[in-house]
């Protein structure tokens, strides 16, 4: 979340300014949490798979010096190159993000707020070394506190930092301009629908049922509207996200 | 609300259809899915469009869902449009072509200096060493001292432990983990390069007067010589680029140090990609030809004096076709002016 937290102002082409919120310290341990045991299960469950299907068994290395060779290459290598490659190679092919990044609904961005350069996605992870020490990511947690854009050192060298991918910074509920993009409504009705959604849990039954009732007249007055409290809030939804 | 803010209301109200095509269209030119020129036009004047509606909704409905879907349609937009392209082929031949050489050429002095402090410091180890032998105790585990004192190599039998391609990959994932701190404790204003570099110099030059002691060092130089030349290049090279990173932090110039620490960063951590390469063969040859016993010196030599000469050609860009017609003065100077 980042209501009211550090925001990243974007001079645009047509003199707009446009405000990005960053992500503090909390989305990036969150993100990184996630992306270490994605690339730690993956790598684990490369190398029993293999080994089970070149040896027969999840043990160690062959001792026969021909199957420890191909162990070796199949095994062991791509596991490593797994662990160790992950970072780089998918912030690369996927712009900026990673799978924990995307859960974490954050980016990797470069000042302007575009995607960063194959270069400076490079340069990032080289200084996991650095950000590394003296363990736990002790130098870059610490960097993404006291610094005012949340930045580890990896982040300042290579020029990036890292934004919600919403710019008002909340993670959620479907962003309301894909909802926007893919409904036929009237945008203000659409915007009603949306705010009843989101608040439907704090609103007591009968409060909810009757606003539901009353939308989905406006979206379609030969409709008629059901009681149930469930059924209404699927009707609303399926208006505002068809296909969903 | 005035009239005129109620009409300007509904007139946004009518634009969605456009904001559904141009968000449609965005996400498809986002994930660099084919677009036609007239769609790439499209988005253009879409774009400007948009910022139009974007600072009527600012002004007219700043709390709506509707003008934080614009805000975020408006961010998509910007960020589509000033996408650099990619062009992985052209820009890993201009990588290697073009901008490694003028990074290699930026760090010439760094370089002299940083292989002068680690001569030094391997004519210090050594010294070291020969004088008290009982120091080989900072610089050699427990584990290899007795197998010297018993007159092996440790690299002796290192196949019978492990098979070359895990060797390989222990070796390579730890030199090139030794290189990139190297250049990345740079950012330690210099000194955390220089640790790194001198200590490494003296661990060499205090094995090689340990193995000497021992009448091994023939053995060992026969085990490094023809993967040692290029990994002890890659190491002062990195050291060179850790040099030049904490130069950038301790003398920026006119810029901040943050900016400075950035520029050198960018300019001169493109040399890793090389560096990297270079340790990936050198794994390679220290896995699967030093441990081997059957490789005669001549031609160990040949290979490590071959590589070595094809790290020089990749450094100056030869290798990868570099003209220079007289033109190499300028992009060198730009490359130490933005490094320094």
């Amino acid at each position: 979340m980042n209501a009211g937290g550090t925001r990243l102002a974007v001079d645009s082409a047509t003199g707009l300014q446009i405000e990005l919120a960053v992500a503090g310290p909390g989305a990036r341990s969150f993100a990184f949490i996630l992306d270490w045991h994605i690339r730690l299960l993956l790598a684990i469950a490369w190398w029993l798979a293999s080994s089970l299907a070149v040896t027969g068994s999840m043990g160690g290395i062959p001792d026969e010096s021909n199957a420890g060779e191909f162990f070796g290459l199949v095994v062991v290598l791509p596991a490593v190159a797994i662990y160790l490659l992950y970072h780089p190679l998918l912030e690369v092919f996927m712009h900026g993000r990673t799978p924990g990044k995307r859960i974490a609904g954050v980016r990797i961005a470069t000042r302007n707020g575009l995607t960063p350069g194959v270069g400076a996605l490079l340069i990032r992870n080289v200084f996991r070394l650095i950000d590394g020490l003296p363990g736990f990511y002790g130098v870059g947690l610490a960097s993404t506190v006291i610094t005012a854009d949340h930045v580890r050192l990896g982040d300042l060298a290579a020029g990036t930092l890292l934004l919600y991918e919403r710019s008002d910074g909340r993670s959620g509920r479907q962003d309301f301009v894909t909802e926007l993009a893919t409904t036929q409504l009237d945008p203000q009705l659409a915007e009603l629908i949306d705010d009843l959604l989101a608040r439907w849990k704090k609103l007591q039954p009968p409060v909810r049922v009757q606003l539901a009732q009353k939308l989905l007249l406006r979206v379609d007055p030969a409709a008629t509207s059901s009681e149930d409290s469930r059924q209404l809030q699927e009707q609303l939804r399926n208006y505002l996200s068809p296909g969903s | 609300m005035t009239t005129g803010d109620a009409a300007l209301k509904t007139w946004l109200s009518r634009r969605t259809a456009d904001w559904r095509r141009l968000s449609t269209l965005s996400i498809r030119l986002g994930r660099r899915r084919a677009t036609t020129p007239g769609e790439a036009l499209e988005i253009i004047d879409g774009y400007h469009a948009t910022a139009h509606d974007l600072s009527l909704a600012r002004r007219l409905m700043p709390q709506s869902r509707t003008h934080g879907s614009l805000e975020a349609l408006y961010t998509r937009l910007h960020a589509v449009l000033h996408q650099a392209p990619r062009r992985l082929g052209s820009d890993l031949l201009r990588l290697l072509r073009d901008e490694i050489p003028e990074a290699v050429w930026a760090l010439r002095l760094h370089l002299l200096w940083v292989t002068g402090l680690f001569m030094l410091s391997a004519g210090a180890g050594w010294w070291l060493v020969a004088t008290y032998p009982e120091l080989i105790g900072l610089f050699a585990s427990e584990e290899m001292i007795d197998t010297v004192e018993r007159g092996q190599l440790w690299t002796d039998g290192l196949l019978n432990i492990f098979p070359s391609s895990v060797l390989s990959v222990g070796i390579l994932a730890n030199n090139i983990s030794v290189t990139l701190l190297a250049f990345t404790a740079g950012a330690l204003f210099g000194l955390g390069t220089f640790y790194v570099i001198g200590l490494n110099g003296l661990m060499l030059g205090g094995i090689f007067a340990f193995t000497a002691q021992h009448g091994l060092d023939d053995g060992l130089l026969r085990f490094i010589i023809a993967h040692g030349p290029v990994e002890l290049s890659v190491i002062c090279l990195a050291g060179a680029a850790g040099a030049g990173l904490g130069e950038a932090l301790a003398r920026p110039g006119e810029a901040t140090r943050r900016e400075a620490f950035q520029v050198a960063s960018a300019r001169i951590g493109r040399l890793l990609v090389l560096c990297t390469l270079l340790l990936v063969i050198c794994g390679f040859i220290e896995g699967y030809i030093s441990p081997v016993t059957d490789y005669p010196m001549a031609a160990r030599i040949t290979i490590g004096a071959g590589f070595w000469l094809v790290m020089i050609g990749a450094l100056t860009g030869d290798l990868f076709g570099r003209r220079r017609a007289g033109s190499t003065a300028q992009p060198a100077n730009q490359a130490v002016d933005a490094a320094t």
